[in-house]
């Protein structure tokens, strides 16, 4: 039953649960608003919704959890040039999505306006999807302002796991948006 | 200039000044998009979220994290000044979890005064037939901020009771998370304010729970309230991450989690559901204000939306909700009933189990609030089914504390006093509430039993119980049980004719009701009750103040407790614990020859940090 008599508070493992907690936390808001989907709208898709373009702007928010996982490997290693890379590209990848949501959101004003069944339940989804986007892009480029230079060691990246893992958690729960709006029916 | 130093004026400036520019930005772009300049509705919304955030930055909420971003030497944030006097750090971003708790409490209490006022306004409307001095609208917003008001009271109390204990409960010197711990309780002042707004904005005449269609079209007091609440609810995410690591990652060595006191069981299980289902209230009442101000189609069915939906993501917090509330009390009881019985808690580890029982229980019986809304049928029996099925772990625990008081040497104390009041209220608030009295008194009657024997009594008992740990002074023990006194019989004489009221057809949120009802008699006698509960608070308030200014010392153990916290001085030094505590054994081993619950070694062993 006893642990150790000295008293360690490794502040790593207490920033990690704490983390870990916060995406318990949001998981359950895109639950609530999965629910609020199929509650409302129960599996019914306009034919209008741009699937190809759907699947495109997936791709790309995939993609960049790929460069930013390769981002925070490569800090790991202390490679500090292929970080910087790697996150200016998820940067940029994010950035691509979220102009991709405003082609669709554009599309959504004409075929399904927000007052209408489909419109407010695809508005609501992918508003609250972007706008964890829109946190995570401001997240990341705090790693990579020019004054950050030298500052991420192998001993010393806790900033670029944690947004990261913020990061991965954004683009899982468009894995699962992603199908709802524009696969089911 | 020492008051500009204070965090609060401060916040107070720069949000106003950032209120300002919200609203004459969006009116700006309004004009821009060819509408008219002002509509109360979008440009206040805007205007508060801007005042908030820059208020945040104003109290130096974010200065760490920008200091961060442009790599300034991460400096601890210095609230107080050694010139300022002592009380300037509780109006300022002060990172201590003892000072945070303190913020919250007196919060939390200011709140419960205001919330109890309105409803003792009220309350003097009903006492008779017919309207005496209120229109409709104004009682039905009168009784709607009561509710919520006293519901985001709780929720500040029970915050601050967390906050001030759980470190020095398990022998942590601060929080997991200072800064955020700060951010949590200063987010709530602004809720608070934006209550208080609400009334004069035209309140709104939906009850508590906001239901729509009528929060749609309820007056702009609707809006602020909805804000406020998210603001409050975000508080107690963000405070139950902290809770949640700091227990888990914290503890002083030797203390597993069967060692822990009932109370820090309780906070794990309140902590969970909190992270957890405050979520879909928050989802719930952003949707109200979205359809608000955007005319997004959630809860209209002519834009294919849906009422119900609206109860459903309600409840399923709000149900959980009162576990929220209630399970710090019962914590407390199981703290309070061996020290003043003298004998080990009966049942430890089945006790601590039931917390999260009726925690995990809690999550599926939110449609018992929905018999009467239209749900769909099949649903009724399950849902009463897992209802009835809560009763078996909050049976543990009453169980629990009649066997340890069971032949125990109970000292009557006021503390003591309050924990019995609270397991005999409590109990008659677990009478069950059937679908032919749904909307009436006996819902009402029932409700406040639930929250006055599971928050409000055990939360006197817990004032009464930690005062002196937390002021270094004693609260007067006449006084305390005078205070005692009034408040049983006021809550009896209150509630007793209501659940006779809500039997004999008084409906609840009406300003009005037939007199061929006869129902004027029983009303008044709930209204002097209602009086009695304000005459016993206002006892406790002038115990409380004269107490901590003139009270005797005390000494650093005054209930010959076991718990951690009893064995520093009172009031506890700024770190808690100078030398890390171990922690050898239960701590509930009263009247047992030589147990222990912890050993404070004298010399110095700071805690080894690895970053």
């Amino acid at each position: 039953m006893s642990r150790a008599t000295t008293l360690v508070i490794n502040r790593l493992t207490i920033k990690r649960l704490g983390l870990w907690l916060f995406i318990l936390s949001e998981s359950f808001l895109f639950l609530a608003l999965l629910v609020v989907r199929f509650y409302l709208q129960g599996v019914q898709r306009p034919t209008e919704l741009n699937q190809p373009l759907g699947f495109v702007i997936s791709g790309i928010l995939l993609l960049s959890s790929l460069t930013a996982y390769r981002g925070e490997s490569a800090i790991a290693y202390g490679d500090e040039k292929l970080f910087r890379r790697n996150i200016l590209f998820t940067l940029g990848l994010g950035i691509l999505f979220l102009v991709g949501v405003g082609i669709e959101w554009a599309e959504g004003f004409r075929f399904f306006p927000p007052a209408s069944g489909f419109g407010t339940v695809f508005f609501t989804l992918t508003g609250f999807h972007a706008f964890h986007v829109l946190t995570g892009l401001l997240a990341l480029l705090t790693l990579v302002l020019p004054g950050q230079k030298g500052r991420f060691t192998p001993e010393n990246y806790w900033a670029v796991e944690g947004i990261v893992k913020y990061w991965h958690f954004v683009d899982v729960a468009w894995v699962f948006i992603f199908p709802t709006l524009y696969l089911v029916s | 200039m020492t008051f500009w130093r204070l965090g609060i004026i401060r916040g107070i400036v720069v949000g106003l000044a950032g209120s300002g520019l919200g609203m004459g930005v969006t009116m700006l772009l309004r004009i821009a998009l060819g509408l008219t300049a002002w509509k109360a509705g979008p440009v206040t919304a805007v205007g508060t979220v801007v005042g908030i955030l820059f208020y945040l930055a104003g109290l130096g909420a974010f200065k760490y994290w920008l200091g961060w971003v442009r790599r300034r030497a991460a400096e601890e944030p210095q609230a107080t000044e050694p010139t300022q006097p002592h009380w300037a750090r509780y109006l300022s971003f002060d990172i201590n979890h003892k000072t945070i708790g303190i913020q919250y409490l007196v919060t939390s209490l200011l709140v419960i005064i205001v919330a109890g006022i309105y409803q003792l306004i009220a309350r003097l409307e009903t006492s008779q037939p017919g309207l005496q001095f209120l229109s409709p609208n104004t009682y039905n917003s009168l009784v709607s901020l009561h509710g919520i008001m006293m519901l985001s009271g709780v929720l500040l109390g029970i915050a601050g009771m967390m906050n001030y204990l759980v470190p020095l409960m398990i022998g942590a010197r601060d929080m997991a998370f200072p800064r955020l711990n700060a951010i949590s309780y200063w987010l709530t002042p602004p809720a608070v304010l934006l209550f208080l707004f609400s009334l004069p904005a035209g309140g709104f005449d939906t009850g508590w729970t906001a239901y729509p269609p009528l929060s749609l079209r309820a007056p702009l007091g609707m809006q602020l309230m909805l804000i406020a609440f998210y603001l409050v609810g975000w508080s107690s995410i963000l405070g139950s991450i902290n809770f949640l690591t700091t227990i888990f990652k914290m503890r002083a060595p030797g203390m597993s989690l069967f060692r822990m006191p009932i109370f820090i069981w309780a906070t794990i299980a309140t902590a969970l559901l909190q992270l957890v289902f405050t979520q879909f209230v928050g989802i719930a009442f952003l949707m109200l204000l979205l359809e608000r101000l955007t005319g997004l189609g959630f809860f209209d069915p002519d834009k294919g939306g849906n009422v119900i939906l609206f109860q459903h993501l309600f409840w399923f917090y709000s149900h959980p909700a009162v576990y929220i509330f209630v399970l710090p009390g019962l914590g407390v009881i199981s703290e309070v009933v061996p020290v003043f019985s003298r004998k080990p808690l009966f049942g430890y580890k089945a006790v601590a189990i039931s917390s999260l029982g009726i925690a995990f229980g809690g999550m599926i019986v939110w449609g018992h609030h929905m018999f009467a809304a239209g749900m769909e049928e099949w649903l009724r029996v399950p849902f009463m089914f897992t209802t009835l099925l809560v009763a078996v772990p909050t049976g543990i625990k009453i169980f629990s504390w009649l066997a340890t008081m069971w032949l125990g040497k109970i000292h009557l104390e006021t503390p003591m006093l309050f924990v019995i009041s609270a397991i005999v209220v409590f109990l008659i608030g677990g009478i069950p509430v059937d679908l032919y009295i749904h909307d009436t008194y006996w819902v009402v009657a029932h409700f406040h039993s639930t929250l006055f024997g599971g928050f409000v009594f055990p939360m006197m008992a817990a004032i009464h119980f930690w005062f002196p740990k937390v002021t270094g002074r004693l609260l007067d023990e006449r006084l305390g049980k005078r205070y005692w006194t009034v408040m049983t019989v006021g809550f009896l004489v209150t509630y007793l004719p209501m659940f006779w009221l809500g039997l004999n057809g008084m409906r609840r949120r009406i300003a009005d009701y037939d007199p061929a009802l006869g129902l004027g008699t029983m009303n008044t006698v709930a209204t002097i009750g209602g009086y009695l509960t304000g005459l016993a608070m206002l006892l406790f308030f002038i115990n409380l103040v004269v107490s901590a200014r003139r009270g005797a010392p005390a000494p650093a153990n005054p209930w010959h407790s076991q718990t951690l916290e009893w064995q520093v001085s009172s009031p506890p030094p700024e770190e808690n614990f100078v030398t890390i505590p171990q922690i050898v054994g239960s701590p509930y081993g009263y009247g047992i020859p030589g147990s222990r619950h912890a050993l404070i070694p004298m010399s110095s062993q700071p805690p080894e940090e690895v970053s």
